[in-house]
């Protein structure tokens, strides 16, 4: 298992390394100078070579991949062009939106998905599973920029003034602002330190850290902002994993272990759930750890709509306005995010599945 | 010195001529072709008539879009009729006087007909899905069977660099790749096509390589026949199911892709009735003229939902595991 995991760990380098080179190679060749994108009509030849030098743009191409190459590998993501902030701190502030979001996502695909694919399987045929199967068909089918927009005009508009109206964007009602835990405790949070970074990233989870601090205003309005944006990531997801979850139990419960379960007298959840369930798991994890590019790919639209500054909103502005080092940052920390993730599905089979012994 | 080998005579069996009844029986057997029983099969599922039927209607109305559409989809109705832009749809069986122009969509933000809008729309997404999966599906093709077929570091190089291109999540690569091309209906379709073919060539791989070693290549290899005859007779033939139903399930995932690119500005840009960009143009009005929003949304949703459903016919009669023309779907 360790050799495994380790061989696995040396597998992912080449696709890092080719993420580091990819990543450099199509912010270069997006075309237009950071320059003039940043300055406008302020970019004069002699100012832009003033800007080049100072951001270190007049190196030759290999220099400058050499010199972000290692600074990628010592986490140092270097300093935005356009808000003049260490890219760690932008990073800090905007990718807890966008776990936050994808997590919330995420939980509701599983939550609702999985109970939706067993009851389909189990009650094969019946209107139960006609109505499963045609929501999940037309839920994969449906663009999320679409769903949120309807989603809003339903929640914030037509139920306006009952209790399901919710808010249409953003992350926090105006007025509501969390208080970080660790002012609550009266700890210190140096952003220059490694601990004070994960102070401010974990502070900026806002519903974790009004859990943290007890502050239950800031938490209710905190999910109640939060619904409408994961409603609208998890529909994709939610349909898959309901279909996955459908198919691979139906191909368990005909398994004869099954049917001696039956005959041994046990209940009907024991044979769903204990014998049935646990079998059929396997390929339900792995299009469970799949959705996640989705997800991202689905926040950067999601983000757009909700007016919330996440990493996938910043990113997309990063790229029209050609930050060349917020593009590198966050991509290279999605696409090893990725990576890990898809790593770490591949290693809960063992656990998932006794039978599956890497070596 | 030589010594001749008398060859010994080749055994021959004699077949008894053939009967009437086998030669009828020949015949119905040709008429039970593969291709015919898996026509049959894919007529068996449910999901791949609806899907036809949908596809069906699509296709008639991006052919005959001129004549369905009342209006120019293109032209402003300031000044031709009395309507004002953002309108709400008039249709005359649902109550709206006949005095009035109908609308049955609504009239968009700059006073065109949105009905007709959408209509052509049709024809933009069908002919992105089409094209991109089709430009995808012969390079990965091409790609996954020349890499399968060689193995060796060609393998390698092509399958790691794959790796590469599916370890970004696939909007993200598509912006990257749209902003470096510039925003346009036709690099957002290549955008899409190049995040598209690792699929086609990992299918097409595995096919290969699961067929490579099997007798009748090494037959095939035995009778002489080049490396290119086994590739392309022999080996890519047997990869064809699966590359049909990814291919189908992929045409559903490239009009999704390129409606998004074009949502955020990437893909087709104004005046082009593109159900995506339509869509973008009026989120902001979608709490004053929610019509304009809904419908090109919806359009989007039965196409991407026709090819589903024919992805998911055709995988379902496709399967090998399925008992040979029993039509019984496993799902």
């Amino acid at each position: 298992m360790t050799q495994y995991t380790l061989r696995r760990l040396l597998a992912a380098i080449p696709v890092v390394i080719g993420v580091l080179i990819v990543t450099f190679a199509l912010a270069r060749a997006i075309p237009g100078e950071p320059c003039t994108a940043m300055l406008g009509e302020k970019a004069t030849p002699e100012i832009c070579a003033a800007f080049n030098a100072e951001k270190g743009l007049d190196k030759p191409i290999y220099t400058q991949f050499l010199i972000y190459a290692g600074e990628m590998l010592r986490g140092d993501f270097g300093e935005s062009i356009r808000f003049k902030r260490s890219v760690t701190e932008i990073l800090i502030e905007r990718l807890p939106q966008t776990i936050e979001l994808g997590i919330a996502a995420l939980s509701i695909a599983v939550i609702v998905g999985i109970p939706l694919g067993i009851i389909s399987a189990v009650k094969r045929n019946s209107p139960a599973d006609v109505v499963t199967m045609i929501g999940a068909n037309i839920g994969v089918s449906m663009p999320v920029f679409w769903l949120g927009l309807m989603l809003m005009y339903i929640f914030a508009l037509v139920l306006k003034d009952t209790p399901f109206q919710l808010p249409p964007s953003g992350r926090l009602s105006a007025g509501v602002t969390p208080i970080p835990f660790y002012e609550v405790y009266g700890w210190a949070a140096d952003p220059e330190t490694f601990r004070g970074g994960l102070f401010l990233f974990i502070s900026n989870l806002y519903i974790l850290n009004s859990i943290i601090t007890f502050d239950w205003t800031v938490l209710s309005d905190a999910i109640r902002h939060l619904i409408l944006p994961a409603l609208a990531l998890a529909t994709i997801p939610l349909a898959i994993i309901a279909r996955m979850t459908r198919s691979s139990m139906l191909e368990v419960l005909g398994q004869d272990y099954v049917r001696t379960a039956r005959a041994k007298g046990l209940t009907q959840s024991k044979v769903v759930l204990k014998h049935g369930f646990r079998n059929a798991l396997l390929p339900i994890v792995t299009i469970i750890g799949l959705q996640l590019g989705l997800v991202l790919s689905g926040a950067i639209l999601t983000e757009t709509i909700f007016g919330l500054s996440g990493v996938g909103r910043s990113l997309y502005e990063a790229i029209t306005a050609r930050d060349y080092p917020i593009i590198q940052g966050f991509v290279v920390v999605i696409a090893v995010g990725y990576v890990a993730v898809n790593l770490l599905v591949d290693l809960s089979y063992a656990v998932l599945d006794p039978r599956i012994q890497y070596d | 010195m030589s010594t001749t080998i008398e060859p010994s005579p080749p055994s021959v069996v004699q077949l008894p001529p053939l009967d009437d009844a086998a030669v009828t029986n020949l015949a119905e057997y040709r008429a039970n072709s593969l291709w015919r029983l898996t026509l049959r099969r894919i007529f068996r599922q449910r999901s791949a008539i609806v899907g036809l039927i949908l596809l069906g209607i699509l296709l008639f109305t991006a052919v005959f879009a001129e004549v369905i559409a009342p209006y120019d989809p293109l032209q402003p109705l300031i000044s031709v009729e009395d309507v004002r832009k953002r309108d709400a749809p008039c249709i005359h069986l649902l109550g709206c006087p006949e005095d009035q122009p109908q609308h049955l969509m609504g009239i968009d933000g700059n006073v065109r007909d949105q009905f007709s809008r959408v209509v052509f729309g049709t024809r933009v997404s069908l002919y992105v899905g089409f094209i991109t999966v089709t430009f995808a599906v012969i390079v990965g093709t091409l790609l996954g069977a020349v890499a399968g077929f060689l193995g060796g570091w060609f393998d390698n190089v092509v399958m790691r660099i794959l790796d590469v291109v599916l370890a970004f999540p696939f909007l993200l690569l598509a912006i990257a790749i749209v902003s470096v091309l510039g925003p346009g209906l036709t690099n957002a379709m290549l955008a899409i096509a190049i995040i598209s073919i690792p699929a086609y060539a990992r299918v097409t791989r595995a096919s290969v390589l699961s067929v490579r070693e099997m007798d009748f290549i090494e037959a095939s290899r035995a009778l002489g026949a080049s490396n290119r005859q086994i590739l392309f007779g022999r080996i890519l033939p047997n990869a064809l199911p699966p590359l049909i139903v990814i291919a189908t399930l992929g045409i559903a995932t490239a009009i999704l892709d390129t409606a998004a690119l074009s949502f955020i500005g990437l893909g087709a840009q104004p005046p082009t009735p593109e159900w995506g960009s339509m869509l973008a143009i009026e989120r902001n009005q979608v709490f004053s003229a929610p019509h304009l929003v809904f419908f090109p949304g919806a359009a989007i949703m039965i196409t991407v939902l026709a090819f589903n459903l024919l992805g998911d016919g055709l995988r379902d009669a496709l399967d090998p595991r399925l008992v040979h023309g029993s039509g019984v779907a496993k799902e």
